[in-house]
C-alpha cells in the first residue's frame, strides 16, 4: 500500500526517529487461519490475486498440488499441501495457507536499510512501501519465515500486505472474504485468540490432543496465527518453523556491529588526526638530501 | 611520466594508474556500502542517484576493484615479502609514530606498515568480493540458501569495516610522511626522502645505478 497514513506507523525501517503514533489506541488485528477447517480450495489465493491485481507467470506442474510451487513477487499467499502419515498409519492431508505472518517484531523491518521501505502500522500490520524499496533483499535475510520475494522486473520486494488498504477502510482481507469454510477469520488479535481457544477445545475433544495456537513468541507473536491440529510439531505443515526468531546473525549485524563499526572508523580517523596534531608530519630534512647525495656519489664511484 | 632530474622513480606509470583506479573504486564502494549499512548514512545513496541505483552499482564497482587490485598484487607483490627486518620495524613502531628516525631499522621499498596494508587488502578484497557475490541479489540469490546469505552479509560488513580502517591508516600515513603522495601521483620522490624512509631501497638503487623503482626486493636480480 502506498504511503497514505504515516501517522499510523509504530515502526519504520532504517529510521532513528520515533514515528508519529497518535493512533496507539488502535486495536491490534490478526488473521486466524484454522488449518483444521481448510479444504484446500485456493479461493484465498485467487482472491489475493484478484484484489491485489497480481498475475504470475504460468508455470509448470511440479508433481504437487502446490500451484505455483513457491511464493513469488506475484504470489503473496500460497496453499502448501503436505501428505503426512500419522502414528496410527493414517494419512493426514495438512494444508497450510503460507504467506507473511506479520510479526510483532519483524525481522524484515529490522534488516531493511531503506528508510520507510517497511513499516508497521498501529494495528500490527507489516507493510512494504514499494516506492522506498531499493531491492537489496535484506528483508529476505531478516525474515524467519522465508516470505519476501524480490521482483526481477522492478527490483522491489513483495509480500502479503494483510490487505492493509482494505483493513484501513474497515474491510476484512480479501482471502478472509473469499474463504468458503470460515477457515480464515479476521478481527482483533484478542478476539482471534479467544476464537482459536474455542476451536482448540473442540479439536481436543475430537482427539487432537496436541491441537494449539501458533503465535510464536520468538518474534513477539504474529498478526497471522494458525490453529494447528499438531501444534507440538509446526514443521509438519510444509516446514512452518517450530521456534521462529530473527537470526542471531541478523541481530549481530543490525545490532552491535553497526555502532561498533562506526565507532571503530571514527576512532581510527580521530587517532590519525590527533597524531598529526601531536606529532606532526614527517618531513625530509636538508641533511637527508645531503646524505642521500653522498651515498649515491659513493656508490657511483664504486661502480 | 618522466621524472625530474635527480629524483627517483617511486612508482611506474602503470602502477600509479592501477593504484588510483583501485583507490577511486574503494572510495565509491565505501560511500555506497555505508549508505546501506547504517540508516544514519542512507543519505549517501543520493550521491549515486538514489537507493535503487546505489544497490545496483555497488557490486559492479566491487568487481572492478577486484580486478584492479589483482593488478596491484602483480605490480607490488615482489616488494611486499615479509621478513625478519619487518618484525624489527614493527617492534620499533613507537619510534616510527614519534618520527624518531634514528631508532628505526632501515627498510627496503616498503616498510612493514605498507606491507600490512598490502596483505590486509589482498585478504579483505577477495573476501568482500566472494561474500558480495553471495548477496548480489539480482544475479546470484538463487544459488545459495538464505542462511548462507546471512553469514555472507555479516562477513561482508565486518570485512568492509576492517578494510575501511586499514584504508584510513593508509591514507593518513601517506599524508603524514611528507612526499609520499607525490610518489603515487607524479610518481617520483627525492633521494633525501628515500634516505629518510627507505634507506635500504636507496642503497639498492645506488648500487645498481637504477633510478627506480626496481630492482625488486624478491626476484632474480636483487639477492646480490
Amino acid at each position: 500500500m502506498s504511503d497514505l497514513q504515516s501517522q499510523d506507523y509504530i515502526r519504520r525501517s532504517a529510521s532513528t526517529l520515533t514515528p508519529p503514533s497518535v493512533r496507539r489506541h488502535e486495536a491490534e488485528v490478526a488473521k486466524l487461519i484454522d488449518v483444521s477447517r481448510c479444504i484446500g480450495c485456493k479461493a484465498c489465493q485467487a482472491a489475493c490475486m484478484e484484489w491485489n491485481d497480481l498475475r504470475g507467470e504460468v508455470g509448470l506442474f511440479s508433481g504437487s498440488y502446490d500451484n505455483p510451487s513457491d511464493l513469488d513477487p506475484n504470489t503473496w499467499t500460497l496453499m502448501r499441501f503436505t501428505e503426512w502419515e500419522n502414528e496410527q498409519g493414517h494419512l493426514e492431508w495438512l494444508i497450510r495457507k503460507d504467506g507473511c505472518m506479520h510479526c510483532e517484531d519483524p525481522g524484515c523491518l529490522k534488516a531493511c536499510p531503506a528508510p520507510g521501505a517497511i513499516v508497521q502500522y498501529a494495528n500490527g500490520i507489516v507493510d512494504f512501501i514499494s516506492e522506498n524499496c531499493i531491492g537489496c533483499g535484506y528483508c529476505i535475510k531478516g525474515c524467519p519465515f522465508d516470505i519476501p520475494r524480490v521482483s526481477q522486473v522492478d527490483h522491489k520486494a513483495y509480500k502479503c500486505t494483510l490487505c492493509s488498504d482494505r483493513v484501513a477502510v474497515g474491510l476484512e482481507p480479501a482471502c478472509v472474504k473469499a474463504c468458503p469454510t470460515g477457515a480464515i477469520m479476521f478481527g482483533t488479535k484478542a478476539a482471534m485468540t479467544q476464537w482459536a481457544g474455542e476451536r482448540i477445545t473442540d479439536l481436543k475433544s475430537r482427539g487432537f490432543r496436541n491441537a494449539g495456537l501458533y503465535d510464536p513468541p520468538g518474534v513477539g507473536g504474529t498478526h497471522v496465527m494458525y490453529v494447528l491440529h499438531h501444534a507440538d510439531r509446526p514443521s509438519l505443515y510444509a516446514g512452518l518453523p517450530d521456534a521462529p526468531r530473527i537470526s542471531p546473525l541478523i541481530e549481530a549485524w543490525k545490532g552491535f556491529l553497526k555502532p561498533l563499526a562506526l565507532a571503530g572508523i571514527a576512532a581510527t580517523a580521530l587517532a590519525s588526526f590527533f597524531h598529526w596534531v601531536v606529532v606532526g608530519r614527517n618531513e625530509v630534512q636538508p641533511e637527508d638530501e645531503a646524505e642521500a647525495q653522498r651515498l649515491m656519489r659513493d656508490a657511483g664511484n664504486r661502480r | 611520466m618522466t621524472h625530474p632530474k635527480g629524483t627517483l622513480r617511486r612508482n611506474t606509470t602503470a602502477a600509479r594508474i592501477n593504484h588510483w583506479i583501485t583507490g577511486g573504486c574503494f572510495v565509491l564502494l565505501v560511500l555506497s556500502g555505508l549508505a546501506v549499512f547504517d540508516p544514519m548514512l542512507f543519505w549517501l545513496s543520493a550521491l549515486f542517484g538514489g537507493g535503487q541505483a546505489t544497490r545496483a552499482i555497488h557490486p559492479w564497482i566491487g568487481t572492478v576493484l577486484l580486478i584492479s587490485y589483482a593488478g596491484m598484487i602483480v605490480q607490488f607483490w615482489r616488494d611486499n615479502g615479509w621478513n625478519r627486518k619487518d618484525v624489527a620495524w614493527m617492534r620499533a613502531i613507537g619510534s616510527v609514530l614519534a618520527n624518531d628516525e634514528e631508532c628505526i631499522p632501515e627498510v627496503g621499498r616498503f616498510n612493514a606498515g605498507q606491507k600490512f596494508v598490502f596483505w590486509a587488502m589482498a585478504l579483505l578484497i577477495p573476501a568482500l568480493f566472494f561474500t558480495g557475490i553471495v548477496i548480489w541479489e539480482v544475479y546470484f540469490s538463487a544459488y545459495t540458501t538464505i542462511e548462507q546469505q546471512r553469514v555472507a552479509t555479516l562477513i561482508h560488513s565486518m570485512a568492509a569495516v576492517a578494510a575501511i580502517i586499514v584504508w584510513i591508516i593508509h591514507v593518513y600515513a601517506a599524508l603524514w610522511v611528507r612526499g609520499s603522495v607525490r610518489g603515487m601521483t607524479q610518481g617520483y620522490v627525492t633521494p633525501g626522502w628515500a634516505w629518510r624512509h627507505h634507506r635500504a631501497w636507496l642503497r639498492r638503487l645506488a648500487e645498481t645505478g637504477s633510478e627506480g623503482p626496481g630492482p625488486h626486493a624478491s626476484g632474480r636480480r636483487q639477492r646480490q
